[in-house]
C-alpha cells in the first residue's frame, strides 16, 4: 500500500486567483492511498520544500503529487529535493495546476473543477510510480566539427584552445567556407580574407587539430559521449606528406576549368588549390577534368613535381573513429534564383549577377582583380542596379524569411561600386532596410551620402534592350512607375540550407524546420544545442545570419563542448524504452520509428517452456534514448513501456479522470 | 500612373535638386522617407505634393515635379517639420527654397499664394510691421476674391485686431533697409 503525499501550491496568486485551492485539498484527502494532503503558498521555496521534507517523515510517505506549475518549471527542483529524503527522487508526479489551469481559465468554479481533475490523475498515477535510476556514460573528449567555414573554425579553435583533440571535416579541398570568397566585410570594410586568412592558418596548425578536407561524414551511430563516426576522405592524387605546395603542377597543367571559387567568373587548372592562401596549401587533382585520369594521356604534373608527390592510383580513405561531441557547422548555399526568377532573365543575361559574384568582381584578389566590369564585354559598368530579397520573403517563388545579412551586403556592394566607379549610378530596390547591429544603420545611411539612391519596390522585370538591361520597378515612396537602365545588375539573393543538412540532418537526428534550416533545441534558451545530446549548431546551418553571430554562436557551442568534456563521466536519463523481452517478437517497428537511432534487434537465445530458443528482440541504448514515447505505441505486442510513463499509469490517469 | 525613366534624369537635374535643397541647408539624402513631417503637418490635407512627397521628387533628381506641385506654396513654415524631423533636415526651409527657386522660374502653382507673399512682404517694407486691415485690402485686389473674409471683419474690429488706425513702427527706414537686403541676397520674392 502506498501511502501518497499531495501538496497543492497557491503560487502566490497564479494558482489561488483561480483555482479553490482549499477546496483541492480537502478534495485530495478522500482519494485512495493519499495519507496527507495541504496546501502551500510557495511550494518551491525553501521553507516550502523544508515543509514537505517534514511531513514525508511525519506521515511515512513514500511519494509525492505536487500541484504547481509546468513539470518543465520545477520538476527538477522537487527531484533534487526528494534526493535529499529517503524516497527515490522519480516517486514524484507533477499536476499542472498553473499553465494549463489557472492561467487558461477565468472562471474559478471551471478552474477548481479542473485543478481537482488534474490532481485525481496525478494520484492515480503516482501511485504505479516505481524507483528509477540513471546510469553513468563515459565521455569521450574529442570533439568532431563538421564544416570549415568561419563557424567551423572558430568552434574548433575554441574546443581546441580548450586543450580537446578536435577533428575538422571540410568538403571542399580548403578551410574557409563562403567567409573566404568575400571582399571585404561589413561594417567596418575590413577585408575579409585578412581576418579570415589568419584563423584557416591557426587551425591549420593547430596541435589539436586535425583537419580533414575534401572530406565527408558517413555514417554517424552512439550517442553523447560515444559518438562512432565514419569519415570518407575523398582521394586527392597527392600524397600530402611529401608534397610542398610549390605550385609547380599548377602553373604546368594544360587544362583549364571554370572555377567555383570564383562563382565561374574565373578558370583554375585541373590540379589546383582554389585560391593562393588555401589551408591545406596543397593541391588537389580534378578527376573530372584531369586529362591523365579521364583519358589517361598527359601525366605532366607528375613529371614536372619535383618530389614525385603525385598519386594517380590515389584513393578514398574512411576512417572510422570515436567522438564525445559534435559541432554542426555546414553553412549555406545561395539560392538557385535562375530557376525561380524568369522575369529577372532567368540566368541568361551575363550581367545579371549574383551578390557572391559580386564579391569575387570586387575582390583585389579574384578574376579581374577588383576591377569593376560586366562579365559579358569587360567593360566598367556606369549604372548598376541592385536588387535586394531575391528569393527571401517571397513565399510564392523562393522563401518566406529574411536572409538578414542581405541588407547589409547590399549597402556594402552600393558603397563598393560608387567607391571604385565614382561616376557610376547606383540604383537599390528594396522592400525595408533592416540593419540590427552595431553600426550597421549608420553605414546604411552613408552608403545614401555616398550617391546610392535606394527605390523602394520590387523589382518586377528585368530585360535587354540596346545592351541595356532595363529594370522595371515601382517607388513607392513617390507612388511612380519607374525604369532604370542598367550596365549591371547585382541580385542579393536568399541563403538557403547547404545541400547536405537534410541527409546530416537526418544522420544526426536533429530536427529540421519547414526550410531545411537545422533546429535548435530551443529558439530562446537553448540556442545551440540540438534535441540530440551532445550535438550542438554553429552558424548558418541553423539560420541565415552574418558572420559576427556565426563567430559568436560556434563559440557558444565550443564552451557547450567544453563543459561537456569537464565532465569523466553523464549520467543518463531514467525515463526511458524499455522492452519486456518475455512479450516482444521482434518485429523491428520500434527500431523505425525511432527518432533518435536508440533501438537495435539483437539475437538472444533462452529457455522458454523448457526449451532453448533462439530469436529476435529489440534492445533500447539507455545513452541514445531521449524517452519521446514514440516505441511504446508502435509496439503492437505491448512489451515496450517508458519507465515513468508506462502505459499502465497511462490507463488509470484516464480512468481517474472518467470514473473517480 | 506615368512612368519615370530614372536613367533619363540628367545628372544636371540631380545637381540642381541638390543645390536647392543646400540653399535650404539641406542634404537631401539625409531624408530616409519616415514621413513623420507630414504626419504633423497642419496643411498636408490642401498638398497635391506633400512634404515628403516633394523631398522625394528631389531625390530622385524631379525638380519640375517639386517645384510644380503646389505642396511647397500650400505650406505655412509654421515648422511643425523641421522641429520633428528625427534626421534634423529643415523641412520648412527646404519648401521655401523650392517656392524661391518656382518664383525665379516663373513657376507658380499657387497663384494666391505668391500673390500673399508680395503682399505681406510690401506691408512689412512700407509699414515696419504687418497690418492686417491692408494686408487683407490688398490681397483680396490682387488676388480678385474681394469678398474673401469679408464676414470677419466685424468680429476683427471688436476685438481690435483691425481700425481705423494704421500701426507702424517708428524707425520704418531701417526695417525696409533690412527687407530690401533680404530681397537683394536671394531671399523670397
Amino acid at each position: 500500500m502506498s501511502r501518497i503525499g499531495v501538496i497543492v501550491c497557491h503560487c502566490g496568486s497564479n494558482i489561488a486567483a483561480t483555482v479553490d485551492v482549499e477546496q483541492v485539498v480537502q478534495v485530495a484527502k478522500t482519494l485512495p492511498h493519499v495519507a496527507y494532503a495541504a496546501d502551500n503558498k510557495y511550494t518551491c521555496s525553501d521553507q516550502g520544500q523544508q515543509a514537505i521534507k517534514e511531513a514525508i517523515v511525519e506521515h511515512r510517505l513514500d511519494r509525492i503529487v505536487i500541484g504547481s506549475c509546468s513539470p518543465r518549471m520545477h520538476e527538477l527542483t522537487f527531484r533534487k529535493m526528494l534526493s535529499q529524503t529517503d524516497i527515490n527522487p522519480y516517486m514524484l508526479e507533477i499536476a499542472n495546476l498553473r499553465e494549463q489551469c489557472s492561467w487558461v481559465h477565468k472562471n474559478k468554479a471551471e478552474g477548481t473543477a479542473k485543478a481537482i481533475d488534474l490532481i485525481k490523475m496525478a494520484v492515480a498515477k503516482c501511485d504505479r510510480d516505481q524507483p528509477l535510476f540513471t546510469m553513468s556514460i563515459p565521455v569521450n573528449k574529442r570533439a568532431l566539427v563538421i564544416g570549415g567555414g568561419i563557424a567551423g573554425m572558430q568552434a574548433a579553435l575554441d574546443i581546441a584552445d580548450a586543450g580537446y583533440p578536435v577533428t575538422l571535416v571540410e568538403k571542399e579541398p580548403s578551410l574557409g567556407g563562403k567567409m573566404v570568397m568575400l571582399d571585404k566585410t561589413f561594417p567596418t570594410m575590413d577585408c575579409s580574407a585578412c581576418i579570415c586568412t589568419p584563423k584557416m592558418a591557426d587551425v591549420g596548425s593547430h596541435p589539436n587539430i586535425t583537419v580533414k578536407s575534401l572530406a565527408e561524414v558517413e555514417q554517424i551511430s552512439g550517442y553523447v559521449g560515444n559518438f562512432e563516426v565514419t569519415i570518407r576522405e575523398r582521394a586527392k592524387y597527392i600524397d600530402y606528406s611529401l608534397c610542398t605546395g610549390c605550385g609547380l603542377c599548377e602553373t604546368k597543367c594544360p587544362t583549364k576549368t571554370p572555377s567555383s571559387f570564383e562563382q565561374g567568373l574565373g578558370l583554375r587548372k585541373a590540379i589546383y588549390k582554389p585560391f593562393a592562401q588555401a589551408v591545406p596549401g596543397k593541391p588537389t587533382i580534378d578527376a573530372e577534368h584531369c586529362r591523365k585520369l579521364t583519358t589517361g594521356k598527359c601525366g605532366v604534373c607528375e613529371k614536372v613535381c619535383p618530389l614525385g608527390a603525385i598519386r594517380y592510383d590515389d584513393t578514398d580513405k574512411v576512417t572510422a573513429e570515436t567522438y564525445g561531441a559534435i559541432v554542426v557547422a555546414i553553412g549555406y548555399q545561395l539560392i538557385d534564383w535562375g530557376s525561380i526568377y524568369g522575369e529577372y532573365g532567368g540566368g541568361r543575361y551575363a550581367d545579371v549577377i549574383s551578390g557572391l559574384q559580386f564579391e569575387r568582381l570586387v575582390n583585389a584578389s579574384g578574376p579581374t582583380e577588383g576591377h569593376v566590369v560586366r562579365p559579358s564585354d569587360g567593360q566598367e559598368p556606369k549604372s548598376v542596379v541592385i536588387v535586394k530579397c531575391v528569393g527571401s520573403r517571397d513565399p510564392e517563388h523562393g522563401r518566406s524569411y529574411c536572409s538578414r545579412a542581405c541588407c547589409m551586403y547590399g549597402a556594402k556592394h552600393a558603397h563598393q561600386y560608387l567607391d571604385k566607379v565614382p561616376d557610376g549610378r547606383c540604383y537599390v530596390f528594396y522592400m525595408d532596410v533592416r540593419t540590427p547591429g552595431k553600426g550597421y544603420d549608420e553605414f546604411y545611411m552613408n552608403t545614401q551620402h555616398d550617391g546610392a539612391l535606394y527605390l523602394r519596390g520590387r523589382v518586377s522585370k528585368i530585360y535587354q534592350q540596346n545592351g541595356k538591361l532595363i529594370c522595371q520597378g515601382e517607388d513607392t515612396l513617390s507612388g511612380q512607375q519607374v525604369t532604370v537602365e542598367a550596365d549591371m545588375v547585382v541580385l542579393e539573393t536568399a541563403m538557403v540550407p547547404a545541400n547536405d543538412a537534410d541527409r546530416l540532418g537526418s544522420m544526426l537526428g536533429i530536427t529540421r524546420d519547414k526550410d531545411l534550416w537545422l533546429s535548435e533545441a530551443h529558439p530562446k534558451l537553448r540556442p545551440v544545442e540540438t534535441n540530440s545530446a551532445g550535438i550542438y549548431l554553429a552558424g548558418t546551418c541553423q539560420g541565415p545570419k552574418d558572420i559576427p553571430d556565426s563567430v559568436a554562436q560556434a563559440s557558444a557551442a565550443a564552451m557547450k563542448v567544453a563543459v561537456l568534456f569537464a565532465h569523466d563521466e553523464l549520467e543518463s536519463n531514467a525515463m526511458i524504452a524499455s522492452s519486456d523481452v518475455a512479450l516482444c517478437n521482434g518485429c523491428g517497428a520500434c527500431v523505425s520509428i525511432c527518432p533518435y537511432s536508440a533501438i537495435t534487434l539483437e539475437e538472444i537465445t533462452l529457455r522458454e517452456n523448457s526449451k532453448k530458443v533462439t530469436r529476435r528482440i529489440s534492445k533500447v541504448n539507455p545513452g541514445l534514448c531521449q524517452g519521446c514515447g514514440a516505441c511504446t505505441v508502435a509496439c503492437r505486442p505491448g512489451a515496450m513501456d517508458l519507465r515513468g510513463f508506462s502505459d499502465e499509469q497511462i490507463m488509470r490517469e484516464v480512468d481517474a479522470l472518467c470514473q473517480w | 500612373m506615368q512612368t519615370a525613366d530614372l536613367s533619363a534624369i540628367a545628372a544636371d537635374d540631380l545637381k540642381l535638386a541638390a543645390k536647392i535643397a543646400r540653399q535650404a541647408g539641406v542634404g537631401l539624402d539625409d531624408c530616409y522617407q519616415c514621413g513623420k513631417c507630414t504626419a504633423g503637418c497642419p496643411m498636408a490635407h490642401a498638398m497635391d505634393l506633400v512634404p515628403r512627397q516633394v523631398i522625394r521628387a528631389l531625390q530622385l533628381g524631379q525638380v519640375e515635379r517639386a517645384v510644380n506641385a503646389k505642396g511647397s506654396w500650400v505650406c505655412a513654415n509654421c515648422m511643425v517639420c523641421s522641429a520633428r524631423c528625427p534626421q534634423g533636415v529643415d523641412i520648412s526651409q527646404l519648401m521655401l527654397a523650392v517656392r524661391h527657386y518656382g518664383k525665379k522660374h516663373g513657376l507658380r502653382p499657387e497663384p494666391d499664394a505668391d500673390k500673399f507673399d508680395d503682399a505681406f512682404v510690401a506691408n512689412i517694407r512700407n509699414f515696419g510691421k504687418s497690418n492686417e486691415a491692408i494686408l487683407a485690402a490688398k490681397y483680396n485686389l490682387v488676388s480678385g476674391h474681394l469678398l474673401q473674409d469679408l464676414g470677419s471683419v466685424p468680429k476683427m474690429l471688436s476685438r481690435g485686431m483691425i481700425g481705423p488706425k494704421i500701426h507702424g513702427v517708428k524707425d520704418k527706414k531701417s526695417v525696409r533697409a533690412v527687407v530690401d537686403r533680404v530681397l537683394k541676397d536671394g531671399g523670397q520674392q
